[in-house]
């Protein structure tokens, strides 16, 4: 009985969860733009942006150069080591530079973001915005969450960039395969809608997922330091879950059923 | 009830946090232009109250009113239209961490007025001016101390010339100096911006001083109320045990708790096992 009765209890719970950060991304998007707000997302994206380049730079040079030496040792053993250009950017386009990158967001950006909302809350500054007649909504969520829905394709689109330059640098500058069949093979099998769209599709839908965690994790903390310690961790845990998961069916709808 | 000097009134108020009663039926009336003391013992919901005046949170049952309107029946819209009338002093200060204590001050002003740049500056520099910190507009809040925080905070306060300014434990953890500033600041802004302040404190004596109607809360209603000098002369057990600070008494020292005996012998422990 008493198992039944948790069971319930903890359904309730994640279904009361889940009502609540629907209602707090409502919120979110629905926030009428102003120009204080486009000021303010500017300045979040070049924190949750363009201070996570770095990082997402350095991995996607070190996964581009793995990926060309695996991919070389394998592919040489047929002749075929001119396919390595477009092994190694249909990879990152496809699946690495979304994956990776959100991950790396997601432990970069959208832990820095769950900490911050939450110290905001448990330091009083969300309530003295509703006090001051300020919608934390408007002000804190909105600006946040757009910025990581516009800065994680971006950051994903050069964490491929720089690993197609990654694999170049070992494959033909390291290990000798031709230049031109490097990059023309790439340009020849590389299709814009089928390979970078989806790429940049799955990216979005990532950024959504992970920043939405991220914020909703860090405006319902518990305003302790468990409670904020709690939220971050849940905040990785999660989106990183969540990605994994949602790459598979959006890689099953575009490109495993023809 | 409420009258024309009445600026807020709370009726019959009744709340609940879970199945835990904070407040059952109190009523009490904060005047224009005065400033009211709210006292009692830590955790019996004081901020809570101010909350709920402010409708950060909902009376299960009862109505909170300021200037005749409902505060529970308000729409957002109405509710963050009154919330510019009135404003707040939390206990820790909740200043904005990232920007500087001019900015801070400045903050309301940018969001709600279209003001110059040129004319906030003045107005921030003039806020300042009247908490003693004008000299710290540059500095970040992390470089100020818990009483100049606290300042900081109270000139953002007053930044949109408020009708009404709640006072959470302004006192809390202030060193002498510190609290007779406060204490100095609260009078001197009330009587010169004719402002309503409500004090929420357990500091007796600072607040018996520049109160000028004080209500005791305890046990989930009012136990006493009156002017400063009616409260010192209050034969209410309650209320004396309060103002004199005794240990135990009508308010017990112990939290509530199964028998001593059964305790220490652990039927209580395999009670709670079951």
């Amino acid at each position: 009985m008493n198992y039944l009765q948790s069971i319930g209890y903890n359904t309730l719970n994640a279904l009361t969860g889940f009502g609540r950060a629907l209602l707090m991304l409502v919120g979110a998007i629905i926030a009428v733009p102003q120009r204080k707000n486009i000021r303010l997302t500017v300045h979040q994206i070049y924190v949750v942006g363009v201070q996570s380049l770095l990082i997402i730079m350095v991995s996607g040079l070190f996964i581009g150069m793995v990926m060309a030496l695996q991919g070389y040792t394998i592919l040489v053993n047929y002749g075929a080591e001119g396919s390595l250009g477009p092994m190694v950017a249909l990879s990152l386009l496809r699946e690495l530079g979304p994956v990776v990158t959100a991950l790396l967001f997601a432990g970069r950006a959208g832990s820095a973001l769950t900490a911050e909302i939450g110290l905001m809350k448990a330091t009083e500054q969300l309530s003295s915005l509703e006090m001051m007649a300020v919608d934390p909504l408007r002000r804190i969520i909105a600006p946040r969450f757009w910025a990581g829905v516009i800065a994680m394709p971006m950051l994903a689109l050069i964490f491929s960039a720089i690993g197609i330059l990654g694999g170049h640098l070992v494959g033909v500058d390291w290990l000798g395969v031709d230049a031109g069949s490097y990059w023309s093979i790439m340009q020849a099998t590389v299709e814009w809608d089928k390979d970078v769209v989806n790429g940049i599709i799955k990216s979005f839908v990532f950024a959504v997922v992970v920043t939405w965690i991220a914020i909703f994790k860090g405006y319902d903390a518990i305003p302790t330091s468990e409670g904020i310690s709690q939220a971050t961790t849940q905040t990785v845990v999660y989106s990183s879950l969540a990605v994994l998961g949602l790459d598979f069916v959006l890689t099953a709808l575009m490109f495993g059923i023809n | 009830m409420s009258n024309s000097s009445t600026l807020v009134s709370v009726e019959n108020l009744r709340f609940l946090r879970g199945n835990r009663v904070i407040y059952d039926d109190i009523n009490l009336t904060i005047e224009k232009g005065k400033i009211t003391a709210i006292m009692g013992p830590s955790g019996i919901g004081k901020t809570t109250l101010m909350k709920l005046i402010g409708g950060q949170l909902k009376p299960d049952s009862g109505d909170i009113r300021y200037a005749g309107d409902s505060i529970p029946q308000m729409s957002r819209r109405e509710l963050y239209k009154t919330r510019k009338k009135m404003s707040m002093l939390f206990q820790s200060g909740a200043l904005f961490t990232d920007i500087s204590v001019f900015d801070n001050v400045a903050f309301a002003l940018r969001e709600h007025t279209k003001l110059d740049e040129d004319i906030i500056r003045t107005l921030v520099y003039l806020k300042l001016e009247a908490v003693g910190l004008r000299g710290a507009a540059d500095l970040m809040p992390s470089e100020l101390s818990g009483g100049m925080a606290r300042r900081a905070a109270l000139a953002r306060a007053i930044a949109l010339d408020p009708e009404l300014i709640m006072y959470d434990e302004p006192f809390a953890g202030q060193d002498p100096i510190s609290m007779g500033v406060l204490v100095k600041l609260i009078k001197a802004l009330s009587s010169a911006l004719d402002l309503t302040s409500i004090v929420v404190t357990h500091d007796v004596s600072e607040v018996l001083d520049i109160a000028d109607y004080v209500y005791i809360l305890a046990n989930q209603k009012i136990i006493g109320e009156g002017t400063p000098s009616q409260i010192k002369a209050s034969d209410s057990e309650l209320v004396q045990q309060f103002l004199l600070g005794e240990a135990d008494g009508p308010v017990p020292f112990h939290f509530p708790a199964d028998d001593l005996f059964n305790t220490l012998l652990g039927t209580a422990q395999q009670g709670v096992k079951k």
